[in-house]
């Protein structure tokens, strides 16, 4: 569904992804790790086209949308929930969900769709965005990206921030766009969250893709053990 | 149905508060306030255009006052030029007749033909857009305050050109516009025994424009720039094509400054260089800040009050210093809107309510 070929992008002189490939097949849930800086946020708004890559190519369904204008992954289904969530805080929940479905003829049912998986959403429907809480900030957040109806989810640290409790949540949500066909390309720095949810995981090193592997596999590597799953990570995991 | 009720009932208001003012002004026997009340209407629509560049788009524009007087120079001009000598009689039958001409004889009996004012204010309209569109085009492709920085040096060229030039008459600017015949009885002039007449045709045009804006405000468009203030980068990701949207909403701000400098023009019967000039445009963008920036009415009401009472000469030499004050009060003290900074000053002396969360809910 999606397939990226030595992309490369970055800021100025700066480049932060150097010459990345990767592909996710349609109905898999894929991961990408990576510390802190080491450029999954850039390489994730490069598929969406907020950050024009300099080389490379990216192809949706099997037609390049590298160099197209981002409403126009959008209306054709290329979803993205941003890093910190980016929310339109001053605006109303209402709002935020209507925004979301701005490139969606059927945003109406959509919206009572993505209500009735978080009926919070509705009590607080005449809030603004902002005032919420950080757990109903990021359900808001996910809420807003499914009323575009996305075929393919790109998710940019869904768990950062958020209690034990709320990121068990989202990690739920995830697991439900599974069995409804969408597929998803998540980042996160939580790798023992996300290999509980992945078909398969990219690992990102300073801008380079050092890695490929199934969750199982990754999980037994002692580089990957040592470099993003810390020392208590078999407790948390088992 | 009900919806549809409540949604009409603020024009409903409106036009009701439109005719119970001229009858207020008539009975206490007042119409010479009328003459500043039309001129403070026509101001007023280019301040709720801009309403909608700034509080909505976000984006600063410092050359509204070039843009009213663009429109109001094109109307001037082409209302005024004889175009007799350079058209052949044939030419001038058919083009009078096709109600693109008007013929009359100037004072000394020599034939006029000049544009008949309709052309004359589309073309104004059309020129005003045109130059929107090259102007907000680049700036608007780039984040910050590009718009801003173009849209000052245009209001600068503007009025050194119009002071410098023969063309628009040096200081004097154009004189001897003539009145425009909308419909029979309906005439935009100054003359005495017209002024309740232009009075509601001012109101018209305004509510008119009120009417445009709150719906587009309201629309999946208005939401969109909405949201580009609030977060561009986000509204870029939910589809919003950014650039395009902002130059749309200038575009139109442009449109309406021009539409509303055409009409002064014609009710003066002439339009001056000062029209044009930075503390025009700083007026108005101040007004937009007294409003409350994102607030529609806040910026009408706004701006009819202190733009009536300036041009009733109420603030005497401090004119500009009024608009200057206020401008740096309200960034100071209320940069969301004198509206806001009343709603948190009462909100601080309420005892607070504990349970955040319900209690702000409305009952619905
Ligand atoms: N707008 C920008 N301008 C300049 N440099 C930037 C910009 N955004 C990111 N960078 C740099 O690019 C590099 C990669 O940043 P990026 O945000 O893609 O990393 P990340 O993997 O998402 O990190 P994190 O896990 O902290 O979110 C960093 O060194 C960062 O400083
Ligand atoms: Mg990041």
């Amino acid at each position: 569904m999606l397939r990226i070929r030595n992309l490369r992008c970055g800021y100025g002189n700066l480049e932060v992804v150097h010459g990345a490939s990767l592909h996710v097949e349609r109905g898999e849930i894929v991961g990408l790790i990576g510390a802190n800086g080491a450029g999954k946020t850039s390489l994730l708004n490069a598929i969406m086209g907020l950050l024009p890559p300099r080389e490379g190519s990216i192809e949706l369904d099997g037609v390049s949308i590298a160099r197209q204008p981002v409403w126009h992954g959008v209306a054709h289904s290329l979803v993205l929930v941003p890093e910190g969530r980016q929310l339109f805080s001053a605006m109303t929940v209402a709002d935020n969900l209507l925004m979301g479905g701005y490139r969606n003829p059927d945003r109406d049912q959509a919206i009572a769709q993505a209500l009735d998986r978080f009926p919070r959403l509705r009590e607080r429907w005449r809030q603004p965005a902002g005032t919420l809480s950080g757990g109903e900030q990021q359900m808001l957040a996910i809420a807003r990206a499914l009323v575009a109806r996305p075929r393919l989810l790109l998710l940019d640290e869904p768990s950062m921030g958020l209690a034990p409790l709320m990121v068990k949540e989202v990690f739920e949500v995830i697991a439900e766009l599974r069995r409804k066909g969408v597929t998803v390309f998540l980042v996160e720095q939580n790798a023992m969250a996300a290999f509980g949810v992945t078909d398969r995981v990219y690992v990102l090193e300073t801008g380079d893709i050092v890695m490929e592997g199934r969750p199982d596999d990754l999980l037994h590597n002692p580089e990957v053990k040592r470099a993003y799953l810390g020392k208590g990570f078999r407790n948390v995991w088992e | 149905m009900r919806a549809a009720v409540r949604h009409a009932l603020p024009m409903i208001a409106m036009t009701a508060g439109v005719v119970a003012l001229q009858l207020v002004i008539s009975a206490a026997d007042r119409q010479f306030y009328m003459t500043q009340l039309v001129m403070a209407l026509y101001y007023t629509i280019v301040v709720m255009g801009l309403c909608l560049v700034m509080g909505y788009a976000g984006q600063v524009s410092l050359g509204h006052g070039g843009f009213f007087a663009l429109g109001g120079y094109t109307s001037a001009i082409l209302t005024t030029r004889n175009l007799a000598a350079h058209l052949r009689p044939e030419t001038l039958q058919t083009l009078e007749r096709i109600g693109l001409l008007w013929s009359r004889t100037d004072l000394y009996g020599a034939p006029l033909a000049t544009l008949a004012p309709w052309p004359a204010f589309v073309a104004a309209l059309l020129l005003t857009g045109a130059v929107a569109l090259i102007l907000g085009f680049p700036a608007l492709r780039l984040k910050g305050h590009y718009l801003a920085m173009a849209t000052l040096g245009f209001g600068l060229i503007v009025y050194r050109m119009l002071l410098g030039s023969a063309f628009t008459g040096y200081a004097d600017g154009i004189t001897g516009v003539p009145p425009w015949r909308l419909a029979p009885g309906v005439t935009v002039s100054g003359a005495m025994d017209n002024r309740i007449v232009n009075y509601y045709i001012a109101c018209g045009f305004l509510l008119f424009v009120l009417w445009f804006l709150r719906n587009l405000t309201g629309s999946r468009h208005g939401r969109a720039l909405r949201s580009i203030h609030d977060s561009e980068t986000a509204a870029k990701a939910m589809g919003v094509n950014t650039p395009r949207l902002k130059l749309q909403a200038f575009v139109i701000s442009a449109v309406l400054a021009a539409a509303a400098g055409s009409f002064l023009t014609h009710f003066n019967g002439g339009i001056g260089p000062s029209e044009a000039d930075a503390m025009k445009s700083v007026r108005y963008l101040t007004l937009v800040a007294a409003g409350g920036m994102a607030n529609i009415w806040g910026a009408m009401g706004v701006s009819l009050a202190l733009t009536f009472l300036s041009l009733r000469g109420v603030f005497g030499v401090y004119d500009h210093a009024v608009f200057g004050g206020l401008l740096i009060v309200i960034v100071s003290v209320a940069p969301n809107g004198p509206g806001r900074w009343v709603a948190d000053l009462l909100r601080r002396r309420r005892p607070t309510v504990r349970s955040s969360g319900a209690a702000a809910e409305p009952a619905t």
